[in-house]
């Protein structure tokens, strides 16, 4: 019932915020159903409740392991929402309200599906619903980046839904029953038609990689986090990207049981670093501080892949770091929000001196770009150092070298860039037009919040979420 | 009942090719709803014996297929008034080369993959492919935004033929949500079409160029 909840509490408070007649007081929906459902997400964290064998839909050991990270992601973006929101007075935001909510519902429908076809429905449904939250400021940039999203991401999402009509063919062929649940599936192992599985996992692995945006499938990302409001960047990066790695994990667990694990495993491993290097490499080139996220992002995923290509301790390490991936990298896109608004402009040539003019938020985008590049104690930290070793113990050597090496040309990277824009003299422009715009405590808040719940997980990790790790990765990976 | 299932695939095999020849909009948007209606006939002819969920998903899949997203197409063709030229990005001589090249390239494929008995004479698996590259083909190849929007249709036709395969194995209801969702994301394309033709004044997908590094 519980898991129910999740879905449709967002969802009813998407149908009641596009009801909702006051223009002023709609964004207080945001924070309210994003703190009931932080809670009841939180509540089933602490004590699972049991999956019925064979649902179609369940709160499982891996859904359990990263639903409450986007779940509190959420909360913190929408009680930023609520000031943004109002900063923004002169566009009406009933169809922004209800998408942002009813993307939360799609989410929670998509981590907790066990069924391939509701996968991706829900996935599908997931990237169809962020088009108006990305053109929400109206411009033509924005027009052109929503138009480069749905071409790249809907063909990424065809080419998903073939690749699971291969899936569900390789079952039929192995004399399957038509049940197309994931334990179903993994249950009928090497009875699966080979041929089939490897072609749906090529399928399946372009298809949800281009909605987590890996190299050389990520050229959607920049445009869109670029042109998208800050809080919708902080939940695209760290929500959809999520969703998008949960479907991998799913599918992968599959064609392990299938036999064809190795190959699995080796082209997560290839795409996983290949990301990171185009990531990295782009973050050396690019003048635009929103754009520089969305190659750190692209890095991040790499990170992920990579991970999860490394066996169980692998696996470990990257949810591990789709908590602080999703945490650090809020705060940034938060604090880049508000710097964007003060200097009214993003690329290096334009804006210089943020620090004077907006002295907290740089402060918080500085210590971001330090904990996303892996400063200690901060928890990227920790987890991108598990994945490390967990490269090492495997004898994956010569990855750990290139993971090691990208982690380094990134940080030259985003160090360079941020740094041209906080220090120096001000532009006048910015200084002229401040105003109103100027930092306040709502929109400090929030990426403040996000930062500290960063440090937490470095220096103090709760062990409910240790052992729910534990526990999504012995799902996952069963011993043989 | 195989010999008319394979006419008509083979019949969405030949649209393919008058797809990538068309040097018109108007062609091309034909050639995607005849299409489109000539899957929705398949899974009538899939069924041993009436079914009335199967007719209605038939009847909901020839609708928008061949008459709704086809009558959006025309109607953005004409609203926005503009020059009727496809624009190829690739050549059409290349374009059809290469479209029968991986025609005969899914057919070898097909008998090559492992099928199960009641499909190993049937078309369905390399139509599907080749409708496939056909689409990816229309995407990256044209320039004009109502032409790609033609070739996500027509990629999405060879994953519809692909899924007749399972049709007798997926439950209905994940079916009618893949068609929901097809059909709201042609509708979400077609507004941003719009909105894309007023801000920029063109549909030429070569004038959104402000976004890169």
């Amino acid at each position: 019932m519980k898991e129910l909840a999740l879905i449709f509490i967002p969802l009813a408070g998407a149908v009641l915020a596009y009801l909702w007649p006051s223009e002023r007081t709609r964004p207080w929906l945001l924070p309210v159903i994003g703190a009931g459902h932080a809670v009841l997400a939180l509540t089933m964290l602490l004590h699972p409740p049991a999956v019925a064998a064979g649902a179609w839909l369940g709160f499982d050991a891996l859904a359990r392991a990263v639903l409450p990270a986007i779940s509190l992601l959420f909360l913190v973006c929408a009680a930023y929402g609520v000031t943004y929101l109002r900063l923004r007075g002169e566009r009406s935001n009933r169809v922004f309200v209800a998408i942002f909510l009813t993307l939360l519902g799609l989410m929670s429908l998509a981590l907790q599906a066990q069924h391939l076809g509701l996968l991706w429905v829900a996935a599908e449904a997931a990237t169809l619903s962020t088009v108006p939250l990305l053109h929400f400021n109206g411009t033509a940039r924005a027009f052109e980046a929503t138009w480069k999203y749905l071409l790249i991401g809907g063909t990424g999402i065809a080419l998903s839904l073939l690749g699971s009509f291969c899936l569900g063919y390789a079952s039929l062929l192995g004399q399957g029953s038509g049940d197309l649940t994931f334990a179903a599936l993994a249950a009928q192992g090497a009875g699966l038609s080979h041929p089939w599985v490897l072609a749906a996992w090529v399928l399946l692995l372009t298809g949800y990689g281009t909605k987590m945006g890996l190299a050389p499938m990520h050229t959607w990302k920049p445009d869109a986090y670029g042109e998208a409001p800050g809080m919708v960047g902080a939940l695209l990066a760290g929500g959809m990207t999520t969703v998008a790695f949960v479907a991998l994990l799913r599918v992968r667990q599959v064609v392990d049981a299938a036999g064809a694990g190795e190959v699995a495993g080796l082209t997560l491993l290839v795409l996983g670093l290949f990301s990171m290097l185009v990531g990295a490499l782009f973050l050396l080139g690019t003048p635009d501080f929103k754009r520089m996220l969305a190659y750190s992002s692209v890095e991040h995923m790499g990170i992920l892949c990579v991970g999860a290509a490394l066996g169980g301790a692998g696996v470990w390490a990257a949810l591990f770091h789709v908590w602080t991936n999703n945490l650090t990298k809020g705060a940034l896109f938060l604090s880049a929000g508000n710097i964007r608004r003060a200097a009214g402009a993003r690329t290096a040539d334009e804006v210089a001196g943020m620090a004077l003019l907006t002295p907290v938020s740089a402060g918080i985008f500085v210590t971001g770009i330090f904990a996303v590049t892996a400063l200690p104690p901060f928890g990227p930290f920790f987890s991108e150092l598990r994945i490390v070793r967990a490269a090492f113990a495997s004898g994956h050597t010569p990855a750990a070298a290139v993971f090691l090496g990208c982690l380094l040309f990134a940080f030259f990277g985003l160090t360079r860039l941020v740094f041209a824009i906080v220090d120096g003299r001000p532009r006048p422009a910015a200084r002229a037009g401040l105003g109103q715009l100027g930092e306040s405590a709502g929109t400090l808040v929030p990426p403040l919040v996000l930062l500290g719940c960063s440090l937490w997980l470095g220096l103090a990790t709760p062990p409910v979420l240790l052992e729910a790790w534990t526990a999504a990765v012995a799902a996952l990976l069963p011993v043989p | 009942m195989n010999g008319t299932l394979n006419l008509l695939v083979g019949l969405a095999m030949g649209l393919n090719l008058l797809a990538l020849a068309s040097g018109r909009l108007p062609s091309i948007i034909r050639a995607a709803a005849m299409q489109g209606m000539v899957l929705g006939v398949l899974p009538l002819l899939m069924e041993d014996s009436f079914n009335w969920l199967v007719s209605l998903v038939a009847a909901g899949t020839i609708a928008v297929k061949g008459f709704v997203i086809p009558g959006l197409l025309r109607r953005a063709v004409r609203a926005a008034n503009i020059d009727r030229e496809v624009q190829p990005l690739l050549g059409y001589i290349p374009s059809l080369l290469i479209g029968a090249t991986a025609t005969i390239g899914a057919v070898a494929l097909a008998d090559v993959l492992p099928l199960r008995p009641e499909h190993a004479g049937s078309l369905l698996v390399s139509g599907s492919f080749a409708t496939v590259v056909t689409g990816f083909l229309l995407l990256m190849g044209r320039a004009k935004a109502i032409s790609q929007v033609c070739g996500y249709l027509i990629l999405e036709n060879g994953i519809y033929l692909f899924g007749l395969l399972l049709i007798k194995s997926t439950p209905l209801i994940v079916e009618a949500g893949i068609l929901l969702d097809l059909t709201v994301g042609v509708f979400v394309i077609g507004i941003i079409v719009d909105r894309i033709q007023r801000e920029f004044d063109t549909l030429d997908t070569r004038k959104l160029n402000v976004l890169r590094e």
